[in-house]
């Protein structure tokens, strides 16, 4: 798999943001920090997909800005096709940006109500230097005809459209520069099942067509399964597992990773089963349990995981996994046994 | 049937008036939910199934939201003809209601203990004293730890999965013979979710209630229901037993949610899709509501409203092509 592959398009390496927290009116003084994004390493080869999930708070959206350097990290390195983003200057990441793009989660809110769909889709050209033109009109014309709406809608305002059209517009907006990397945040969760299918196979179609990379965030591990070729499962602002999706899905190794594949409510009333729950909440990023993050919700932790931060371990290639006793605990998928 | 309903919603027509005229959101919906039963309204956002609901409740806002034809029947009494205050005693004691949003369907300004008292306080003659007692017998039902602590908190200090909890422990606080969850887990983490699910079966099955839960998501109706309604614009598509709505969907839309639906288990190179969008409730189609977007529609779909036939015992659907078996 990517694994092999020689050189990564984006990789990732101990990248962190910690959010100061400020008290004071006139004189603003730390009283703490909020440690979204904390040591995260990844990578994404050309044309690949990267799943990137979590439940709310875990810095899954936070690390894909970190990516674009939409906000600056505290320290890491990130590198797209061998350039390093985050020592470069504003000049070069203006031209950088052109490769990478996203689509945002909220199709209503995305979009400038007072701006035509034109005018929306080129815009990240007129940023980069572009000048208005018919030639430019033609351009938008195209690109919303490659994300299958009709040309002819370009002279039309963001409220005329459904969820699911405003999220094509979002889509033709990212492609407008053409870029090879597109950060999917959250991108088809806002919308209904029907439209949401059709919104994943245009990604997938784009794919093939561009030979993009996507970095697709969202919570929705069955989406996830579906798009990606590769999955990295946040907890708490770290990632706990990674690998290819066939086995994160088939045999997960990370207890969250378990706890979470089990808590997903199936459609298939033949599978319905008692299974082991979750306990608990997620602690508070301002103060993360010491050693093992997830050790407070754990059925597995031992003391050595209450004091001793998890490494991560390749525990088969290509599967990397930040836990203490990977070793012990069995790999079962609580979606395989029942047939 | 065999069990008396609990209960029977009769041709239900909810409509909005609004400037470019009336809307009919709910249009001749009928269901039955009969004691102890798990009913699921599934639906995309837009078919009807919350304004389902909170018709059922007396909640609409009115205006714009008027019924304007049906009769919801509550242990054979008819909850539109009662007055007022009847039906202020009926919800909360009798029917117990819960929301989507955890965050916004408490007050912040009183603590839990003041809120879930105040709802059995409402229904039964009892003291502070012993309603508070019975407060922290029901904030410990619903799994909530150190509730004599926890009942003097404000619902800013509990988190998202709390305060549904919390919500819960109140529409339970007077033990209702039915419940009604709209989207109940829709704003909570999958982890969380599967919680708060649990703790509704664990409850129905102790209480006895019926529940009536709505949402648009086939797995939690697949693990919690036990029979599906499926509504599309404002009308109910198909409804049945869980397992052969599932197994053996027979209305085309029914089957198109199903296979859009991405799945942990199997694999598919790409998805099912339905095309095209929900119509608008301005402009909506003569005949069948999902025909332009069906790719089984025949000319006869647009000449009129298909009838609901029973395709098998207890299993109906609107399509007039239903009985040819759904091809998927």
């Amino acid at each position: 798999m990517s694994a092999t592959s020689p050189a990564p398009l984006l990789r990732v390496e101990n990248l962190t943001k910690h959010f100061p927290i400020t008290a004071g009116f006139f004189v603003k003084r730390e009283v703490g920090r909020v440690r979204a994004v904390d040591d995260v390493s990844f990578h994404i080869a050309q044309g690949e997909t990267l799943g990137l999930v979590g439940e709310s708070g875990c810095g899954k959206s936070t690390t894909g800005r970190l990516v674009l350097r939409l906000i600056e990290p505290t320290s890491g390195k990130v590198e797209i096709e061998g350039r390093d983003i985050l020592s470069s200057t504003p000049a070069e990441m203006r031209e950088l940006r052109k490769g990478m793009q996203i689509v945002f989660q909220d199709p209503y809110s995305s979009l400038n109500p007072r701006m035509t769909v034109e005018e929306i889709i080129l815009e990240p050209l007129y940023v980069q230097g572009a000048r208005p033109g018919p030639e430019m009109t033609r351009r938008a014309r195209k690109l919303l005809e490659t994300v299958g709406l009709s040309p002819n809608h370009v002279v039309r305002y963001p409220h005329e459209f459904s969820g699911g059209q405003r999220q094509r517009i979002g889509i033709a907006r990212a492609l407008a520069p053409q870029p090879r990397f597109v950060v999917c945040d959250e991108a088809v969760s806002a919308l209904d099942v029907s439209v949401q299918a059709q919104i994943v196979n245009l990604l997938q179609d784009l794919q093939e067509e561009f030979r993009l990379s996507y970095l697709f965030i969202a919570h929705d591990l069955a989406v996830v399964k579906h798009i990606s070729d590769r999955v990295a499962v946040m907890y708490l602002g770290k990632i706990v597992e990674q690998a290819d999706k066939a086995s994160l899905y088939a045999s997960p190794r990370h207890p969250y990773t378990q706890a979470l594949l089990a808590s997903i409510p199936v459609p298939n009333p033949r599978l319905r089963r008692p299974r082991a729950r979750l306990t608990g909440d997620v602690p508070s990023a301002m103060a993360p349990p010491a050693g093992c993050r997830f050790n407070t919700r754990c059925p597995h932790a031992t003391d050595l995981c209450r004091t001793v931060e998890p490494p991560a371990i390749e525990a088969a290639p290509g599967h990397v996994v930040a836990c203490h006793h990977v070793a012990s605990i069995p790999a079962v998928s609580p979606l395989a046994p029942q047939r | 049937m065999a069990a008396q309903p609990l209960l029977s919603v009769r041709n239900l027509r909810t409509v909005f008036g609004t400037m470019q005229g009336d809307v009919t959101a709910v249009d001749d919906v009928s269901f039955d939910v009969v004691p102890g039963e798990v009913l699921g309204i599934v639906g995309e956002s837009g078919s009807g199934k919350s304004v389902t609901a909170l018709s059922i409740m007396g909640l609409l806002p009115q205006p714009p939201g008027r019924v304007a034809g049906g009769e919801i029947l509550f242990e054979g009494r008819d909850l539109l003809k009662l007055p007022k205050s009847e039906m202020r005693r009926m919800r909360g004691s009798a029917i117990g209601m819960i929301f989507q949003e955890p965050m916004t369907s408490l007050n912040p300004v009183f603590t839990i203990g003041d809120q879930i008292t105040e709802t059995i306080r409402v229904h039964e003659r009892i003291g502070a004293a012993a309603a508070r007692v019975r407060g922290i017998e029901m904030l410990e039902k619903v799994g909530i730890p150190s509730p004599q602590r926890r009942i003097d908190d404000f619902p800013h200090q509990l988190s998202g999965g709390m305060r549904q909890r919390v919500m819960i422990a109140m529409a339970l606080s007077c033990s209702p013979k039915l419940l009604l969850a709209d989207e109940p887990t829709t704003a909570l983490d999958v982890t969380i979710q599967a919680q708060i699910l649990d703790l509704l079966r664990d409850l129905q099955r102790e209480m006895g209630m019926a529940i009536v839960i709505i949402t648009h998501n086939m797995g939690v109706i697949a693990e919690f229901a036990d029979r599906v309604a499926v509504m599309y614009a404002g009308r109910i598509a198909e409804e049945g037993p869980v397992g052969r709505i599932f197994d053996a969907p027979t209305h085309p839309y029914t089957a198109g949610l199903l296979s859009s639906t991405p799945d942990l288990i199997g694999e598919v190179p790409r998805l099912r899709t339905i095309p095209g969008t929900l119509p608008s409730l301005y402009e909506l189609p003569p005949g069948c509501r999902f025909a332009p977007r069906c790719g089984r529609r025949v000319e006869a779909c647009e000449a009129g409203r298909p009838a609901t036939q029973e395709i098998a015992p207890g299993h109906f659907a609107a399509c007039i092509r239903a009985r040819e078996g759904a091809s998927a």
